[in-house]
């Protein structure tokens, strides 16, 4: 088991035929990913990697059966992408592209409020590295190779801090369930919190390692949700003391703030909460394995 | 991105928010000539810098003759202002902007930001408006006026009005209150503002509704589709190395440390000044190649570390996902052999074409440091620093 990917999900790529579309998609099919097509307006008919292109999310849908997306258009144009998957009926949508204006992701979380709970698309990002099941399938832009296979859950904010995460691991002998990139934007799909949740129901996560940064409620919700409904442990890390204080203009982002922002706060909270916080990000892995040791159960799966 | 206060207005001004009436200036002689255009016998002369809390560092003077505003201005251009918005080194003034002094009633607060909590547009306002207002918002929480946009329907007049009542205006000033909450929402949406404050709102004696101070933040993604916004940046209120950067296509932000950092992803490059302050010594900046760093634009992140002269020693950390490291490598070579940067250098590469990238370094027969993990890296770039440091202190005995 894993957690929203494996070896059987059809994936399509929005944004198929570009580079980036070209490059990851031919990663992804090397690491045995169940690529089923993709979508370039104006190609459809066309075949690209082996695989079909189509004009539209919802071509794609009927002709594969497609369940996830990987996006990779442009930023300008790619909440219309992410839009249109969901209409289609896409499950798990993963958005790579960085640099989307913020009122369009305000669209995008509002339009994805149309479906009823059970055809809600779950959107993955945007601006993150996408998300990988070791061993199974990527649906994402990360080196496959530095991740082991085996029982930590993975989530975090920002793409190459979960890479260094990973290898450090793996140069311990700790393997990942599902590794899944939240995405660094103000307003993003999938929160920390829901992704915890799916770690949770996941019989074959045995611990989570959360990897947050400065700014944003997301690590303190996650804390709640932790000390609330967490049976798994839960190791973290903050990336942001040493910055410093930002310029700023005006008092309205300081009127909202809310404590648990800063990296400081967010580490005290997390800790307050019972989650084990590694000290540097040189000691990711050894604080996952501490933990490891520390709870009955044997973690690690040989690869 | 920010704007100034003189723009902010204008912008404003076209979505329905009354202003006093003003221009802006360049010169101790424009500033007179403003006055004599505004008209009356008070002006305020106020320097535009991106920050508030101006009055309290002494950039705004009140003036009751022409020769009062050109001495204001004489003395403002080319000062140096320093608030509690700015850091310690302040701003430069450069522009002015002269605007009718208007005999105040009452102030008010409001302000519309982008919530990330909930993830809509939030308003917040307060009767009591002025520099103490994030005072009020610490010590007195629960008086702060709050409403959440929905983002589908826009912000709806019944909730301008809730606000304008809540300020306390007459019934006969309420109308004026929501157009001018409502011209601000519909500023925000239309111009892609990540923050619009009034601060500020004032009630003049005879009764006027007017925007006494007005800042604007922008979307600094939807630029390219607010060309109009985009023209009004200003360079001078920018560090030359940031703007620089982010040609470049880099984020940089310069900081007070001594070991320059050149690392892809925001989190990773947080990270690594984390693990440096760590190790016992401070970076000197924050830099993220981000995605798709090909030898050109490694050795313009170089450049950008070098023109810093506090930087003793430089770290390269690079973790390559879309990125490769044979790339990357291949820009550290050139950058080194083009630059020749004259402090110690350590390179830590991992990730896609790792053995490659190291193999690149390795033949280049240049003095470098390789490193493969992080805590390797910092303990090596620390170390070097340090024997940096001894052989200097030999050098000057």
């Amino acid at each position: 088991m894993s957690i929203l990917l494996d070896d059987k999900t059809r994936i399509i790529i929005q944004g198929f035929t570009g580079d980036k579309g070209t490059f990851h998609g031919r990663e992804m099919l090397a690491y045995g990913t169940n690529l089923v097509g993709g979508v370039t307006p104006g190609k459809g008919g066309t075949r690209h990697l082996d695989r079909p292109v189509f004009n539209t999310v919802k071509e794609a849908v009927r002709a594969t059966g497609a369940e996830a997306s990987l996006i990779f258009v442009p930023a300008a144009f790619c909440a219309d992408s992410i839009m249109e998957a969901a209409d289609a009926g896409i499950r798990l949508v993963v958005a790579i592209t960085d640099g989307i204006p913020a009122q369009d992701m305000m669209m995008v979380k509002r339009y994805l409020f149309r479906y009823a709970r059970d055809k809600k698309t779950m959107l993955v990002g945007p601006n993150c590295a996408g998300i990988i099941s070791p061993g199974k399938a990527m649906l994402g832009i990360m080196p496959g190779h530095i991740y082991a296979k085996g029982t930590v859950g993975l989530v975090t904010r920002s793409g190459t801090l979960g890479y260094e995460a990973a290898s450090q691991m793996k140069a311990l002998g700790i393997g990942v369930s599902t590794s899944v990139g939240i995405g660094g934007d103000p307003i993003n799909g999938s929160s920390f919190v829901d992704v915890l949740r799916l770690f949770e129901e996941d019989p074959q996560t045995e611990a989570v390692m959360m990897i947050g940064e400065i700014g944003g409620p997301q690590e303190a919700e996650a804390a709640r949700f932790f000390r609330e409904n967490g049976r798994k442990p839960v190791i973290g890390y903050v990336a942001g003391l040493s910055a410093p204080k930002g310029r700023r203009m005006g008092h309205a982002g300081a009127i909202i703030r809310a404590f648990g922002e800063s990296a400081a706060e967010k580490v005290e909270i997390m800790r307050e909460a019972g989650i084990t916080v590694a000290a540097s990000p040189a000691e990711l892995g050894s604080t996952v394995a501490s933990v490891l040791k520390s709870s009955p159960k044997r973690v690690a799966v040989p690869t | 991105m920010d704007i100034h206060e003189y723009q902010a207005k204008e912008l404003l001004a076209g979505f329905g928010v009354a202003i006093p009436r003003g221009g802006v200036a360049y010169s101790p002689e424009q500033a007179v000539y403003r006055a004599t255009e505004i008209g009356g016998t008070r002006w305020a002369v106020k320097a535009q810098i991106h920050s508030g809390a101006r009055g309290k560092a002494g950039g705004i003077k009140v003036c009751t003759s022409e020769d009062e505003v050109r001495q204001a201005a004489k003395g403002l251009l080319g000062k140096r202002l320093v608030t509690h918005q700015t850091g310690p080194d302040g701003r430069v003034v450069h522009r002015l902007y002269v605007e009718a002094a208007v005999p105040i009633e009452r102030e008010l607060y409001i302000g519309f930001v982008l919530d990330r909590k909930s993830e809509r547009v939030m308003i917040v306002a307060h009767p009591q408006g002025g520099m103490e207002i994030e005072e009020i918002s610490q010590t007195a929480p629960d008086t702060i006026i709050r409403a959440v946009v929905e983002p589908a329907v826009g912000m709806t007049p019944f909730q301008a009005r809730e606000i304008a009542f809540a300020l306390g205006l007459d019934a006969a000033l309420v109308g004026r209150g929501a157009t001018t909450l409502l011209g601000c929402y519909r500023a925000f949406r239309d111009l892609d503002a990540t923050m619009v404050e009034i601060n500020p709102l004032v009630l003049t004696k005879d009764s006027q509704l007017l925007a006494l101070d007005a800042k604007m933040t922008f979307d600094d993604n939807a630029l390219f589709r607010r060309p109009n916004v985009s023209e009004l940046r200003d360079y001078a209120e920018e560090d030359p190395r940031e703007s620089q950067a982010s040609e470049y296509g880099i984020s940089y932000v310069a900081l007070d440390g001594e070991i320059g950092c050149i690392v892809n992803g925001a989190g990773l490059a947080m990270a690594t000044m984390d693990l440096i302050q760590h190790a016992g010594s401070s970076p000197a900046n924050f830099l993220d190649v981000g995605g798709g760093a090909s030898p050109e634009k490694v050795t313009n992140a170089f450049r950008l570390v070098l023109a810093d002269p506090k930087v003793k020693a430089i770290l390269v950390n690079i973790f390559a996902g879309i990125n490769r490291c044979d790339w990357v490598a291949q820009g550290v070579v050139q950058a080194v052999r083009e630059l020749r940067p004259p402090m110690p250098l350590v390179v830590r590469l991992a990730g896609t074409n790792v053995e490659e990238g190291r193999r690149i370094l390795n033949e280049s027969g240049l003095q470098l440091t390789t490193a493969d993990t992080l805590t390797e890296a910092a303990e090596r770039v620390v170390t070097a620093l340090k024997a940096a440091g001894r052989k200097a202190g030999n050098g000057k005995a």
